[in-house]
């Protein structure tokens, strides 16, 4: 198990057991391929906000642009700290952290701040903290951690129905937010982590019929009996793209104006010509359709770019699920890499028109500081697994 | 390092789950490059036309209708700018609920009740083309365009536009005259003048409005603009504009004081009536009126309710123009054509005499003088000047059967459309043996042409049907030597400077043939009536310091019904310059108010005259007539009653360089 690497070898015996910086910092250990593609993302991500939002904000032409490279420097910098931090002891954590959930979310209901009719942040200074959007990591970090240590306790069925429990309750408090998108982002990652964690495909064929029951009660029976359970406007977006030209002045009207703007990109983009975009035919451009910016302003060259730094990203995130080297990384990271996947699938489907518009942002492209800074911590923690694997393979332990 | 089994990496089953995610990652990912290929590359082209269509707007910049003027320049019709508050129909929501209660909310805004808006809308409707906005309400207040705006998205399909609304500074001047101008309908659209217009365009309907549309429309103005999803137009996005150019302004050949005269004269009167004044050597129409009125303002926001009184009987219809859309038998003044058909065809001369005891017996039937004159031996110019029915009844009575009154009637402008530039004018009737054989055969009529007839229009009565303007053609053939005019009540058309475009002259119709000594021999009858011992209208006329000719008429319309009453004068005597007639139903004789309102309007036309003779002395006639500088008449030569013929005077019309 056990054996010594050559640089161990080449090194000095006098200073056998001091590693170098690098190696202090995990630089060598980190999963490069992964930190450039994040990098690359959060870099593209800051260059488009510049072109394409200067004056969207009166007095302030470089708003978003400027915070949106100090999310990005602050989220390097996390996902630096995070790599070195061992996963494992989130694990001895997870009833603190499933706990932090919980109250930070449903403490904004109490002190939110309202925007656009839905409580999802609370407002500090300088930056206004959305507790769903760390939720997102956080509730992987410690439903694995209940996954792994309720492994034995009673039957498959009732573990099954616990981890679903465990994982929807705070999906279901952002869902009263109202954040929809967000709280599918949970019920999806609970889901992947319950997968890797070995829950039997009879449940998950169980768990699909259930979901499909749900969205037939939610979206047609509930508003047919009188008791809607989504708002009209939810609905409508829901709904809508699966007829997108019908209402131009509708909720399909977005996304159609979203889907004509990345299609005038064609090739090489319009650049500052994108008028669609910058004329406010698409709404959002700086959060959740920054996408279409992308589309309309750089074309198929640009967007093809950014969709491959996310294949990239995926891939290595599913590659560190396999290096795990024990089953609480590989959960944690499955959880990620699925919930990264989801939401690069959802928020481009929908600039594109084959998704639903849920308000779920593009990881690392949508402006937005929670966002970005959450995803960095969960690459982070992708990093601290990698870092692991590796160092345990060099028969070395984090310290 | 120990691990224990739930802790340990399980990678043969794990292998399985990862590869299934990362299957279902690159089919994902797969999806999204199709799509994102499928929108930029393959539909590329179509989308970024989409794009550029998206962010261009273009609208119609309303050019203001062309004002209009009387012959000095008083304006009657401008424009003034009013907000109005217009709904498109197709942008209101679906739903019925829904969009009652916008439209409830958007009535309590202007003091509407939600069924007051929907009438509106259903009323407008079926006027407006489909597609154009339909107007609520017009002159709305600010405010309204600031609510709206504050409160984007709860309005869908509203709008607070800028109009311009036709402002009317001569009140009801001339109502009947100017007609109107509105929103283009759907059948316009479709066929007429006006198609190839655009929902929503004013054009002219009625009157002036109508007939000179194509001068006073403007060209709209049109703008391309770059906006943004809300429809704002952006900084600098201004793509290309053609400015709107404002329609011309029309001058008309009304004069002012006479108009307000004559329609003073007709209101002071209170009963249905018209006039008209014109010159007759050009066909000007210097003042046309028809009472009761009505202020044309009330088209700015009419309800189909006011339309309806407006053409009612009830109220006299008050849009309907008696001077030309009448349908009147004349009385005396139609001797006239009697005494042309009769002097030009010899059955008469001047020097014959006729014996009128007061009246004629055909068969069964007894014509006879009103008021039971007898005026004994007679000839043709007394006969004229004292009315004699009996005269005439003779003469009518020996052209029964030839149609030669007929031939002379119609050859001076009677039961013909007389040309006039506005549209609306009755043709009338001028009864016939042919016409009434033809009904009496169809089983129409009760009895074929008889004597009696004709020796009824000789009087200008029984089936007879024309209106004042054909009987101001008539006499103006008459006054002016045989030139059948075209009236006309457009004068120039005028650039927004003032500068003069095109002058509006359509010229005479035609000529009609009238021997000099029988112009003289009428003329002269016509002036003893206003001023011989035994005229009609001696005591209106014989106190006036201008010398006229003139003829009363007394119409009787039925048994039940006062008589109407006629006047129709050609001044200065003996080389008219223009023909004045008025008509008032129930107005009695001719010389109860026909001719007293006859009177105001000449003084009206000769008012620089009639104020120098007043301040000077009566002797300052000769100093001429402001407006008719070319006249030489002096009032003194003439001898009232005296001479009945042979003395001539010259036919020469000497007023033809002047316009008036």
């Amino acid at each position: 198990m056990m054996y010594a690497t050559r640089a161990r070898q080449a090194r000095p015996e006098l200073f056998d057991d001091r590693p170098s910086i690098g190696e202090r910092l995990g630089l060598a250990q980190m999963d490069w391929v992964l930190t450039l593609a994040a990098i690359g993302l959060i870099g593209f991500s800051v260059f488009t906000l510049g072109q394409a939002t200067t004056h969207d904000v009166p007095g302030s032409p470089n708003y978003y642009v400027e915070r949106q490279a100090i999310y990005g420097i602050v989220g390097v910098i996390a996902m630096l700290v995070m790599s070195r931090i061992d996963y494992s002891r989130f694990r001895e954590l997870r009833v603190g952290i499933y706990a932090f959930v919980c109250i930070s979310i449903a403490l904004v209901f109490v002190f939110g701040f309202a925007a656009l009719g839905s409580r999802r942040s609370f407002e500090l200074p300088f930056f206004s903290f959305q507790p769903s959007e760390l939720a997102k990591l956080l509730l992987v970090l410690a439903l694995a951690g209940f996954v792994i240590d309720g492994a034995r306790r009673g039957s498959p069925v009732r573990r099954t129905l616990r981890y679903l429990a465990l994982g929807l309750a705070p999906a279901a408090l952002v869902f009263l937010q109202p954040d929809l998108g967000t709280s599918l982002v949970l019920g999806v990652g609970t889901l992947a982590v319950m997968y890797f964690g070995g829950v039997p495909w009879t449940h998950f064929a169980a768990i699909g019929g259930v979901i499909v029951a749900l969205i037939a009660l939610v979206l047609v029976v509930a508003p047919d009996v009188g008791h809607p359970v989504l708002k009209e406007y939810q609905e409508q977006r829901l709904t809508s793209f699966l007829h997108p030209s019908s209402d131009p002045a509708g909720a399909g009207y977005q996304q159609d104006q979203s889907m004509v703007a990345i299609g005038a990109g064609q090739k090489t983009g319009r650049g500052n010509q994108a008028t669609q975009t910058r004329l406010d035919f698409v709404p959002e451009r700086s959060t959740d359709f920054i996408f279409a910016v992308i589309g309309e302003r750089y074309g198929f060259v640009g967007a093809a770019f950014v969709l491959s730094l996310y294949a990239l990203l995926i891939w290595r995130a599913l590659r560190i699920v396999t290096l795990s080297k024990n089953r609480y990384g590989m959960l944690i990271a499955g959880g990620i890499a699925v919930e990264l996947l989801f939401q690069v699938f959802v928020n481009v489907g929908m600039c594109l028109g084959i998704m639903p518009i849920t308000g779920i942002p593009l990881p690392m492209m949508s402006y937005g500081g929670s966002s970005v800074l959450a995803t960095f911590l969960a690459i982070g923690v992708l990093q601290s697994v990698n870092i692991q694997a590796r160092l345990s393979r060099q028969g070395r332990f984090a310290w | 390092m120990y691990l224990r089994p739930e802790d340990r990496a399980r990678p043969n089953r794990m292998a399985l789950r990862i590869a299934v995610v990362g299957g279902f990652a690159v089919v994902l990912f797969a999806i999204l490059f199709f799509r994102l290929w499928t929108l930029q590359i393959i539909d590329g082209p179509q989308n970024l036309a989409q794009a550029k269509e998206n962010r261009m707007r273009t609208t119609k910049i309303v050019a203001p209708r062309g004002k209009i003027m009387t012959r000095n320049g008083e304006v009657l019709v401008d424009n003034r700018t009013s907000l109005a508050l217009q709904v498109d129909p197709s942008k209101l929501p679906a739903e019925t609920a829904a969009k009652n209660a916008e439209l409830k909310e958007l009535g309590a805004l202007v003091h509407m009740k939600l069924p007051a808006v929907l009438k509106r809308i259903a009323e407008e409707e079926k006027v407006v083309a489909a597609g154009a906005p339909i107007t609520v309400r017009r002159d709305v207040g600010y405010h309204l365009i600031y609510y709206i705006e504050e409160h984007p998205g709860k309005f869908p399909g509203v709008t607070v536009e800028k109009v311009f609304v036709r402002n009317y500074p001569g009140e009801d001047e001339a109502a009947q005259l100017l007609g109107y101008a509105g929103e283009i309908s759907e059948e316009e659209l479709k066929e007429g003048p006006y198609k190839g217009f655009e929902p929503g365009e004013i054009v002219g309907k009625e009157g002036i409005e109508r007939s000179y549309n194509q001068f006073l429309h403007g060209t709209p103005g049109i703008s391309r603009y770059q906006v943004n999803a809300l429809g704002e137009p952006t900084p600098g996005g201004n793509l290309h504009s053609t400015p709107p150019i404002p329609g011309r302004s029309l001058k008309l050949t009304i004069n002012p004081a006479m108009q307000k005269a004559g329609e003073a004269a007709l209101a002071e009167r209170g009963l249905p009536g018209a006039f008209v004044s014109m010159n007759i050597h050009n066909g000007e129409i210097l003042a046309m009126g028809s009472y009761p009125t009505y202020d044309p303002a009330v088209w700015t926001n009419i309800s189909t309710k006011q339309y309806e009184a407006l053409a009612s009987e009830e109220t006299g219809a008050p849009l309907l123009n008696r001077a030309i859309a009448s349908y009147y038998p004349t009385g005396s003044t139609y001797k006239l054509m009697t005494a042309l058909a009769g002097l030009e065809n010899g059955y008469v001369t001047g020097s014959t005499v006729v014996e009128d005891n007061g009246y004629i017996e055909l068969g069964t039937q007894k014509f006879e003088n009103s008021e039971g004159a007898v005026n004994g031996p007679i000839s043709l110019v007394h006969a004229i000047e004292v009315s004699s029915d009996v005269y005439f009844y003779k003469l009518g009575a020996r052209m029964w059967n030839n149609n030669d009154l007929q031939n002379w009637s119609h050859k001076m402008g009677i039961g013909d459309p007389t040309g006039i530039d506005i549209p609306g004018q009755v043709e009338g009737l001028v009864p016939s043996k042919k016409w009434r054989d033809e009904l009496f055969e169809n089983g129409e009529t009760d009895r074929p042409w008889s004597q009696g007839d004709d020796v009824q229009l000789a009087v200008g009565q029984g089936d007879l049907q024309t209106n004042p303007l054909q009987m101001a053609i008539a006499y103006s053939t008459l006054g002016n030597g045989g030139t059948v005019v075209t009236p006309h009540l457009g004068k120039e058309v005028l650039d927004t400077a003032g500068r003069v475009l095109r002058e509006i002259d359509p010229g005479p119709r035609r000529h009609v043939d009238i021997k000099p000594e029988t112009r003289q021999l009428i003329m002269e009858g016509l002036h003893l009536a206003t001023s011989g011992p035994g005229g009609t209208a001696t005591p209106v006329f014989g106190e006036f310091p201008i010398p006229i000719a003139g003829k009363t008429g007394t119409a009787e319309r039925s048994i039940f019904e006062p008589n109407q009453s006629w006047f129709i004068s050609l001044a200065p005597y003996p080389n008219p310059n223009i023909v004045t007639v008025v008509t008032i139903e129930k107005g009695g004789f001719g010389a109860e108010s026909a001719a007293p309102a006859n009177k105001q309007i000449l003084e009206a036309y000769f008012h620089n005259t009639l104020k120098k003779e007043s301040e000077e002395g009566t002797e300052a006639a000769e100093e001429g007539y402001e407006e008719e500088s070319s006249l030489e008449g002096s009032t003194e030569e003439e001898l009232p009653g005296e001479e009945s013929t042979g003395e001539e005077v010259p036919l020469v019309e000497t007023g033809t360089g002047e316009g008036g």
